[in-house]
């Protein structure tokens, strides 16, 4: 059905929007102007049909990364999403150079205050806590905050009894806060441990890029852990495997598929059957539907 | 500017390097000197024992405990068979196996702590060490019998997060516990892996450091010079301070203990609203 949407016309249009072929190429995700360049396939890209593809390439299907309000958007029913914790920001605990100044600059690039975007809302009327990384901010790097707030959302969905889901997003810890990052990845394993206790489900959706301490705490805890086509999904960075190995890895190493054939993920979805494949689990998992 | 203790003008990095000697007791040292007749117990049951992680059970002054560490070598034959400390996933779910054996049969979880990280290779990415970590984080915080990890030398990443998820979590004077080792940190921040010293003095990894925020709970006192100058003294020091805290511990019920580990990793973070 998708391909009947392929534009394939617009690949003979003039030349003329190629010549900023370079500019955007820099870019690949944040399309410039009316047209973009798929990182992946180098195809011409108009950028209305990027966005009515809710960013994935019509050409290779490549996934480009979504912002965590776009996929907010995309995910939930219209007026049913409930932020949390929306003024919630980082401080700078070890007094580290330069850390504000970072912060502010995401802060205005993105519209955030922080690396995640926590709610209530309702996907296809079934109704869950839903958590978005942004990579946008700071590579979705989880410092206090963004541990606080998942804590927080995950502690609220045991109140509410809901399910949670978390599309992840992120580089790993955030070095600029030492070893109070490296404890939001005991404070959210501990959260989502009481969720399981009380039965809950938890549903990961692993987005490109997905690595280091989000990978090695809430990321691969899922009951369900579905991820993205071709999304990068790793504890260690390649070039640090690659350094310390001493030779170059293959392409597909840390990838969705490579996890999905390794065990560890139970689905790749791609993003035009996401909405539907999550309510669908969802239904199947909600409480009054047990005898 | 690096901050220089004033009392033994010992610098983060001066320590660190003092941690990474050879000469430094590592954890079967430890448990030689602390407990009566240690078994060790062998392989995940799922791919493989790894020999970077030593675990087992034994007797604490009368009390059977479990016991678990990272082991580094203590030559460099014996470092080459122990990886240098640095855990496969295949250490991790060891260590969990035990863990959860030890809360079958009740008895206490004591942790050390020495490593630099846990192993980066393509093994451990195809054995998921993510998800390994992952998993002992969030059984570490709810395992039902008391636990205690000591920090021995280097307590790095997530690595040694993932056993060190306990209610009480202490540090040898020397040791250090960081989110990465300085040279990671410096290679991912300033893309200059050579600035470690630099960042190791500016990350605030040392035991006095992280006993200020709160993340840890105790200090063990080393000899002057360190740990190695004598080891039967620092065991001592260890076994004293296991006797008393486990006898708190093992007095409270279960659900307050489980209760208070979450209350305190759920306390941990600086933020502001």
């Amino acid at each position: 059905m998708n391909n009947l949407f392929k534009r394939n016309k617009y690949i003979t249009v003039s030349k003329e929007p190629i010549k900023k072929e370079a500019q955007v190429e820099k870019k690949p995700s944040i399309p410039g102007g009316m047209w973009a360049k798929c990182a992946k396939c180098g195809q011409t890209i108009y950028k209305e049909d990027l966005e009515s593809n809710n960013k994935v390439c019509p050409y290779c299907d490549h996934h480009i990364r979504m912002t965590a309000r776009e996929r907010v958007e995309f995910l939930t029913d219209i007026d049913t999403f409930m932020e949390f914790d929306r003024n919630m920001k980082s401080v700078n605990p070890l007094g580290f150079e330069g850390y504000e100044e970072k912060l502010g600059k995401s802060v205005e690039s993105t519209g955030l205050n922080e690396a995640v975007v926590t709610g209530k809302g309702e996907i296809l009327g079934e109704e869950a806590v839903i958590c978005v990384m942004d990579s946008f901010f700071m590579m979705g790097s989880m410092g206090s905050a963004v541990g606080e707030k998942i804590t927080r959302a995950v502690e609220k969905a045991i109140d509410l009894r809901l399910p949670v889901i978390i599309f992840t997003a992120s580089g790993g810890a955030r070095m600029q806060e030492g070893i109070f990052s490296l404890m939001q990845m005991a404070k959210t394993s501990a959260a989502l441990g009481k969720l399981s206790d009380a039965g809950l489900l938890y549903i990961t959706v692993i987005t490109d890029p997905t690595t280091g301490g989000v990978t090695a705490s809430f990321a691969t805890l899922g009951d369900v852990i579905l991820a993205e086509p071709g999304a990068l999904i790793g504890f260690a960075g390649r070039r640090t495997i690659e350094q310390t190995i001493k030779k170059t890895l293959p392409e597909d190493f840390q990838t969705a598929e490579f996890m999905i054939k390794h065990g560890f993920v139970d689905k790749i979805v791609h993003r035009r059957d996401q909405v539907k494949m999550i309510k669908n689990i969802l239904a199947i998992h909600r409480e009054s539907g047990r005898r | 500017m690096a901050v220089v203790d004033i009392k033994t003008k010992k610098t983060a990095w001066d320590r660190l390097q003092l941690v990474r000697m050879i000469e430094r007791p590592t954890a079967m040292d430890y448990i030689d000197r602390i407990f009566d007749s240690f078994i060790e117990f062998h392989g995940d049951r799922y791919f493989s024992d790894d020999a970077a992680v030593v675990g087992g059970i034994a007797m604490l002054d009368g009390m059977p405990v479990t016991v678990i560490g990272h082991q580094k070598g203590r030559n460099i034959k014996e470092n080459i068979k122990r990886n240098f400390g640095m855990p496969q996933p295949d250490g991790y779910r060891k260590a969990l196996r035990l863990m959860k054996q030890a809360e079958k049969f009740n008895r206490p979880v004591i942790c050390f702590v020495d490593t630099k990280g846990a192993h980066c290779d393509e093994g451990a990415e195809e054995r998921g060490q993510g998800e390994a970590i992952a998993r002992n984080l969030l059984e570490m915080s709810k395992l039902r019998t008391p636990s205690i990890s000591i920090v021995i030398g280097e307590g790095g990443s997530g690595g040694a997060l993932a056993l060190a998820v306990t209610d009480q979590v202490w540090m040898l004077e020397n040791s250090i516990y960081s989110i990465l080792s300085p040279e990671g940190f410096a290679g991912i921040l300033w893309r200059d892996g050579s600035r470690a010293k630099e960042a190791a003095n500016i990350m605030k990894i040392t035991a006095k450091d992280l006993k200020g925020f709160g993340i840890i709970d105790k200090i063990i006192k080393e000899p002057f010079g360190g740990a190695h100058k004598n080891v039967d003294k620092v065991a001592e020091e260890i076994k004293k301070n296991l006797i008393s805290t486990l006898d708190k511990l093992n007095s409270k019920p279960v659900e307050e203990l489980v209760q208070s580990r979450y209350e305190k990793f759920r306390n941990m973070g600086e933020y502001s609203e």
